[in-house]
């Protein structure tokens, strides 16, 4: 079969389409009603979630992956000079994701902005098109420039709101450190061209490989890790992503949240696996991100719960989450890696909700403050269940797609020897999900003992926030509704629907499947597809854990509403961390330097964790 | 192989983050962020480099057999500032606003964002 046949056309088309689209909004913004540039995007968007969904379903199996050389330039004698894209099950399923949520956080946004401005939706397709093509790209300086593309797009979006002081620093400090990142991750590709002369993935395999291991690997590698971990929100490279979900507008934010910030997890794993899984050992990699996944998981568990401004505490909650995406997929089997997908796509699902949610709050209350909020909520009819719903969704509780994605990633960690692994799993989406009850309760059940702290508000409690409709919002218009109901049933989909999970199974394989990738992407001959992956179904103790963790949630959603009515001696343990929570929260200063210094810090900590134990 | 140029490129590119951490205004950030990116050009570019080698632009006298210094590199430098001057203009745009709405561009003195 030659490359460029059919489908493998459709590659560029999903990256071009939202570019030339974004082109035509930017001209004729100004000069038609907004109701045809908002259906023009919306249905950009959708178009291309249709094609990546054509291109998921012409991969796996027999068929593997589709692979493009752009303008022919298609490998000669083993080598090239060529930009290839490569379309696997995994980057496909992604880019469903991707231009799925896009179309739901456009369709909502018809409702929720009085007034959108003209560059909104240009904004977002460019963020649509940089995502989709730092999914497909085989190029790692491809994926450097889409990258970036994506970056500039979303910190626009962050400091959207112009007239909003937060809005501008969140932005900038979002822009500052990851762009840093982002030059950190050239730096390494520049040592990699020196040492193999190739940018294309499935070269750099070969030659990666034929160089061995040595110091200017390693440190390539830790560079080029930089600006995906960055993007990830790894601890302590995780500073941005608060501040700037905090003040983004909460459309963006389910993108921000929902696959932005895993799209950084797929490029760690996508340039290990295919560039240095032959040169860097297993087990140091299964070391450092196990490390620094459990880290990343505690901090944002903590910083969480301790949040009273709606969307700080999910962000907070996002970086918990990505902690365990991380540590799943230094598992580095199909296990690991389908739970971390799984996972994903469920947290997806129930995150984007919730900050769909706190974007309905922010705009019927005028404040994204919980204690303030207390409450306020009581006449609501259905958005307290739905919040209640997301809550549950985020616990991993079964039949949840979270959950099973929970369920088999802990299997794999237990497979891997790691038997304390899920008990950090368990502890995660408890505290993050019962943070999540909490504020639903206090807002809309009135729980909770009344605010007392409001005489000393903090700079971040969100009571500044500015709605995005002038007056308030006295019912909830269904183009917001239906989004949010979509996205929580699709979390819950998939954990139910039969053969999913094994799907995510056989995707997951053949992500890891090296030999595979680079024989494809260079001759596009397929190998044989795997007939059955093993254990990607619920398991009992998956269940017991899930429900034990949303039993667990609720207790602590209690806990932080009745704190003062808890045991002396339960209220004096939990004093003892009071110091250190100081110190942990004091690091987030919102200061760019301090930001900056704690990257320089992350880096010398990767370092010395994947390049220490190989010596 | 000189390795002076690599020391080069390491060099901007750390002091370009020691700028942002030491920094007292917005725009000397920005500017920061902007010498630790051209650590990135000096890298990719020498790289690249081959003494005595001219340019790769081919034609009567040069023929394309003969040696040159290394084009994709050039590719990545050009296509590094493009993203550059997007990414330095958005970024010093924000600081006006911040100026505009804080007024001040001094970190230490932005504090909408604490914990």
């Amino acid at each position: 079969m030659p490359f460029d046949s059919g489908v493998a056309n459709l590659l560029p088309v999903i990256i071009v389409v939202p570019i030339a689209m974004a082109a035509l909004l930017v001209a004729i913004a100004s000069y038609v009603p907004r109701v045809l540039t908002d259906v023009l995007a919306t249905a950009t968007a959708a178009g291309v979630c249709a094609l990546a969904a054509v291109v998921a379903a012409n991969t796996g199996g027999e068929r593997g992956r589709v692979v493009t050389w752009l303008a022919g330039w298609k490998p000669t004698g083993g080598t090239s000079v060529g930009l290839v894209l490569v379309g696997d099950r995994m980057s496909a399923g992604l880019a469903v994701l991707i231009a799925l949520l896009m179309a739901l956080a456009m369709l909502y946004g018809w409702k929720y902005f009085d007034d959108i401005g003209g560059h909104f939706l240009p904004l977002m397709l460019f963020f649509l098109a940089g995502m989709e093509g730092f999914a497909f790209s085989g190029d790692i300086f491809d994926m450097f420039v889409f990258f970036e593309l994506m970056g500039a797009a979303a910190y626009a979006l962050t400091g959207f709101k112009t007239e909003d002081p937060s809005s501008l620093q969140g932005g900038l400090n979002f822009g500052v450190i990851n762009s840093l990142g982002a030059y950190f991750s050239l730096t390494g590709i520049g040592i990699l061209y020196a040492l193999t002369g190739n940018l294309q993935l499935p070269l750099l395999a070969k030659s990666v490989d034929e160089k061995g291991l040595s110091a200017s690997v390693i440190l390539a590698f830790v560079f080029i890790m930089a600006g995906f971990l960055v993007k990830a929100a790894m601890v302590p490279l995780h500073f941005w992503l608060a501040d700037a979900h905090a003040v983004a507008p909460s459309p963006v934010c389910v993108l921000f949240s929902g696959v932005m910030v895993e799209l950084g997890v797929y490029g760690v794993a996508r340039v290990y696996w295919v560039v240095f899984e032959g040169t860097v050992p297993h087990h140091t990699i299964r070391g450092a991100f196990v490390v620094l996944g459990t880290v990343t998981a505690i901090v944002g568990s903590v910083m969480c719960f301790c949040q009273r401004h709606l969307k700080r505490l999910l962000a907070y909650s996002t970086v918990a989450h990505v902690g365990l995406f991380l540590v799943a997929f230094a598992m580095l089997d199909d296990g690991g890696t389908a739970g971390a997908v799984l996972y994903v796509l469920g947290h997806a699902g129930a995150k984007s909700a919730l900050f769909l949610l706190a974007g309905v709050v922010l705009n019927r209350y005028g404040s994204v403050d919980e204690l303030e909020l207390h409450g306020r909520g009581k006449r609501a009819r259905v958005l307290p269940w739905l919040w209640l719903f997301g809550g549950l969704a985020l616990s991993a509780c079964p039949p949840f797609g979270t959950g099973l994605g929970k369920d088999i990633a802990e299997t794999a960690t237990i497979k891997a020897g790691y038997q304390w692994l899920p008990a950090l799993f368990v502890l995660v989406s408890a505290v993050t999900a019962g943070a999540v009850l909490r504020a639903a309760m206090r807002i809309y059940f009135g729980l909770g003992d009344p605010p007392t702290e409001l005489d000393q508000p903090e700079s971040t409690s969100g009571s500044q926030e500015e709605p995005e409709v002038s007056g308030t919002l006295r019912n909830v218009p269904v183009t917001m509704l239906v989004p949010i109901v979509v996205l929580l049933g699709g979390s819950l989909a998939l954990g139910v629907v039969p053969g999913f999970a094994e799907a995510v199974g056989k995707a997951a394989h053949q992500f890891i499947d090296r030999d595979g990738y680079v024989t494809q992407a260079l001759t596009n001959a397929t190998t044989a597809p795997v007939p059955h992956v093993p254990a990607m179904h619920w398991t009992t103790l998956g269940i017991a854990l899930g429900l034990s963790s949303a039993v667990l949630s609720m207790a602590f959603a209690f806990a932080g509403l009745y704190a003062q009515r808890l045991p002396v001696a339960v209220r004096r343990s939990a004093g003892a961390f009071g110091a250190p929570l100081r110190v942990v929260r004091r690091a987030h200063s919102g200061h760019i330097g301090d930001y900056v210094a704690w990257l320089l810090v992350g880096l010398a900590l990767l370092g010395a964790l994947v390049g220490v134990p190989v010596r | 192989m000189s390795y002076y140029p690599y020391f080069v490129a390491g060099w901007l590119l750390l002091v370009g983050c020691f700028g942002i951490v030491r920094s007292r205004n917005l725009v000397h950030a920005v500017v920061s962020l902007a010498v630790a990116q051209a650590g990135t050009y000096v890298l990719l570019l020498s790289v690249g480099y081959q003494r005595h080698a001219p340019a790769p632009v081919f034609g009567s006298t040069e023929k394309p057999s003969s040696d040159v210094v290394d084009p994709v590199v050039q590719a990545l430098t050009l296509t590094d500032i493009v993203v550059s001057a997007t990414v330095t203009a958005l970024l010093l745009a924000l600081a006006i606003q911040i100026a505009k709405r804080h007024g001040t561009v001094d970190p230490d003195r932005l504090s909408a964002l604490e914990g």
